[in-house]
């Protein structure tokens, strides 16, 4: 039959798909079951996780919640199963689970922890759901690097109050200097005056101030700072400051300027190159010998910038990916139409480069949040640190798996938090088709 | 290649050179490295004029446009743009740049913005203009490119010719005084070349300076005053469209001519 002329007459409607191809019947067929290979893969996994879970589920469910001593668990144990083995004590993180998330911290300002922990989220909101809150919140944002210090640390409100002011003064000399001279003159005042604010005037500021409106809160020392909290604090520092270092370091390594360049590359090859641990101990042990004797450079500080710098390395290797991923027709078009430099990198260039590399940057803030357990060797005293404090009061003398299983679930919930944020920005950044 | 691509009927009346010089090369050198790619170009654009570039692929004419609005940086001889000269002094370049429009071959959109922010962003921070003023302008340069409804879409959910149009448009919202086009229409299937010529004779009905690379002969017939032919980074021959395609008078001009032309 050879009938090659062939005209329609009638168009099909659409008709709805086979049933076997819809539904949770159509899914499993297509997906759990849809070779002999894939069913005995099939199998053999539900067979895994029944194991693990006839394991998991009585160990942590049928245990015991109210004992003083791992001794005292023991009995309640054997007086309920007949046996010691599979079940969990959970009794130590009942015991000890407000040291575990607040440290050494006095209980009766655990308030302000808490609080700090609100305004944290607070401060978050319009970043990152910046559609979904007011903008006013922002404000909120723009006070949070001198706010939340003063409420975990205390003392006067006039600190932080000063120490805002310094970038005050820094706006108010660029304006007045870029008027008269360059930019890169003007550049210069300002740090020097911001410097000169920080260094010279603002204690004095400070002590005057406070004498004459004494606003003061109880001061809390760093040393009282641990647990959880310390985590969240190292993380959130270490992730908010790191993510502009790393832009900078990642448009520096890129620059036409030489030295610029060589030095961006150079500290970014040498943080990368050397363990996290090393810079920790740095912080810890060397510091005191460069500073000059007498002055008091908080522990907690010192590990803040050393974890700071470790990430933002990190983070503008992956900035930098994302940037080398860019065609070079979204830099003409920002160049064709008149726009400078750093308005071409804010409005075109960054928040592409940033949207492709979320999965690289949320990957490195989940690491640096993890990292902050490393702090434990310094002998700070974080929930690693707690643990093995707690491993040592004779009570609790042999008792792990409950405790790591409780760290773990904290850090869990946080690094599983991060992980979905950036699945829901990527997919609310989407435009246009994926080809 | 199609001969006439357009049954638009142009109204030649309109399409009026003035005496004032929009464009004076001199002179002018490129080497990349020590390749050199753009040879003692000398070349005066005056107002209202159609310059239709062609030649071989790698003949440099994109450098050529390119070097106009510092997108390239020559090495030896002399530039100005509405009588700005270009040097390495920023303010100048973006001072040139806002006011010489830029079409690319793959029409470089924000594929981050809407097309209404696309075209606003350049006005609002460069020109300072206020933003309700920037959309005003932007929907009367997207209504004459045709496709206002597309204004709150995504560059990546418009089709290339709508694409090519809102890059035209985006040009124009920064009111510029010259327009460059490096190859607009190649990427473009063919039913969408023509909504894109037919743009861009529009403009030149509106007295726009236009340098436009292109191997559209149709357009370079019916639209351009001077067809410039490019062969290793020189200029070879430069006529009116009708001397030129009927009377080439160079060898590399009748040899490219009867290929594009396939006769
Ligand atoms: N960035 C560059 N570095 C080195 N050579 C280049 C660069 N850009 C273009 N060239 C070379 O310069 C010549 C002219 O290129 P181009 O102006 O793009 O040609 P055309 O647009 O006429 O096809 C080509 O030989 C090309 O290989
Ligand atoms: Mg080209």
């Amino acid at each position: 039959m050879s009938d090659t002329s062939f005209v329609r007459t009638e168009m099909l409607p659409q008709k709805a798909p086979p049933s076997t191809s819809v539904g949770i019947i159509g899914w499993a067929r297509a997906n759990l079951f849809s070779s002999p290979v894939n069913v005995v893969l099939t199998l053999a996994s539900l067979y895994f996780v029944g194991y693990v879970l006839t394991s998991l589920l009585p160990w942590v469910f049928l245990s015991v919640w109210n004992a003083d001593s791992l001794t005292e668990c023991r009995e309640i144990m054997n007086e309920t199963w007949g046996s010691t083995h599979g079940h969990a004590c959970w009794g130590v993180v009942n015991d000890r689970w407000l040291q575990l998330l607040y440290g050494f911290y006095p209980s009766e300002l655990y308030w302000r922890v808490n609080l700090t922990l609100v305004v944290t989220l607070a401060a978050l909101a319009p970043v990152l759901f910046a559609e979904k809150t007011p903008r006013q919140m922002l404000w909120l944002t723009g006070a949070y690097p001198f706010l939340m210090p003063w409420l975990l640390w205390g003392g006067s409100i006039w600190n932080p109050v000063v120490a805002a002011l310094g970038f005050v003064t820094g706006y108010v000399v660029y304006r007045a200097v870029s008027e008269i001279a360059g930019s890169l003159l003007a550049v210069v005042a300002t740090v020097v005056a911001a410097l000169f604010w920080w260094f010279v005037l603002a204690a004095p500021a400070a002590a005057l101030l406070s004498d004459i409106v004494p606003l003061t809160i109880e001061t809390v020392e760093s040393r009282k700072f641990g647990g959880f909290m310390l985590a969240l604090l190292l993380g959130v520092v270490a992730i908010g400051v790191s993510l502009p270092i790393g832009i900078l370091l990642a448009l520096g390594r890129q620059s036409d300027l030489l030295v610029v360049k060589a030095m961006c590359v150079g500290f970014i090859e040498f943080v990368r190159g050397v363990p996290l641990i090393t810079l920790l101990f740095v912080a810890s042990l060397l510091l005191n010998v460069f500073m000059p004797p007498g002055t008091n450079f908080d522990i907690i500080l010192r590990v803040m910038i050393m974890m700071t710098l470790f990430s933002a390395a990190y983070m503008a290797e992956v900035i930098r990916g994302g940037l080398a991923s860019l065609p070079k027709g979204q830099y003409e078009g920002a160049d064709s139409l008149g726009l400078n430099y750093w308005q071409a990198q804010r409005l075109i260039i960054m928040p592409q480069a940033l949207k492709i590399s979320i999965p690289g940057i949320v990957s490195t803030f989940i690491s640096v949040f993890k990292d902050t357990t490393l702090v434990s060797i310094i002998g700070l005293f974080d929930v690693i640190g707690l643990s093995t404090a707690i491993r040592a009061d004779t009570s609790w003398n042999g008792i792990y798996w409950e405790l790591f299983a409780f760290i773990a679930v904290l850090f869990f919930v946080v690094c599983f938090s991060m992980s979905r944020y950036s699945m829901y920005l990527e997919r609310k950044l989407q435009t246009g088709h994926k080809r | 290649m199609s001969d006439l691509i357009s049954d638009r009927k142009i109204d030649h009346s309109k399409l009026q050179v003035s005496d004032e010089v929009a464009i004076q090369i001199t002179n002018m050198n490129k080497w990349y490295g020590s390749f050199h790619v753009l040879r003692d170009i000398n070349l005066t654009v005056n107002r209202g004029e159609r310059i239709v570039i062609a030649g071989p692929s790698g003949s440099g004419k994109s450098t050529m446009i390119r070097c106009i609005n510092r997108l390239e940086e020559h090495q030896q001889g002399q530039i100005i743009v509405d009588g700005t000269e270009l040097t390495s002094d920023l303010k100048n370049i973006d001072k040139i740049r806002s006011e010489v429009g830029m079409c690319f071959q793959h029409f470089n959109l924000f594929p981050h913005l809407t097309v209404l922010e696309n075209l606003t962003l350049a006005p609002i921070w460069v020109r300072k203009t206020p933003k309700k003023e920037a959309i005003e302008t932007a929907m009367h340069f997207l209504e004459k490119v045709k496709i206002p409804d597309q204004a709150n879409k995504f560059p990546g959910q418009l089709s290339g010719g709508q694409q090519q149009r809102v890059a035209i448009a985006r040009s124009l919202c920064m009111k510029p005084r010259i327009m460059l086009f490096d190859e607009p229409t190649s990427a473009l299937d063919p039913e969408m070349i023509k909504e894109v010529l037919d743009t861009m004779i529009e403009l030149a009905e509106e007295g726009m300076t236009m340098l436009c690379v292109t191997h559209e002969m149709g357009f370079a017939r019916q639209v351009a005053n001077r067809v410039i032919f490019m062969a290793d980074g020189q200029i070879v021959e430069q006529n009116e469209p009708e001397e030129f395609f009927n009377n080439p008078k160079s060898e590399r001009t009748q040899q490219f001519l009867s290929q594009i032309l396939g006769h």
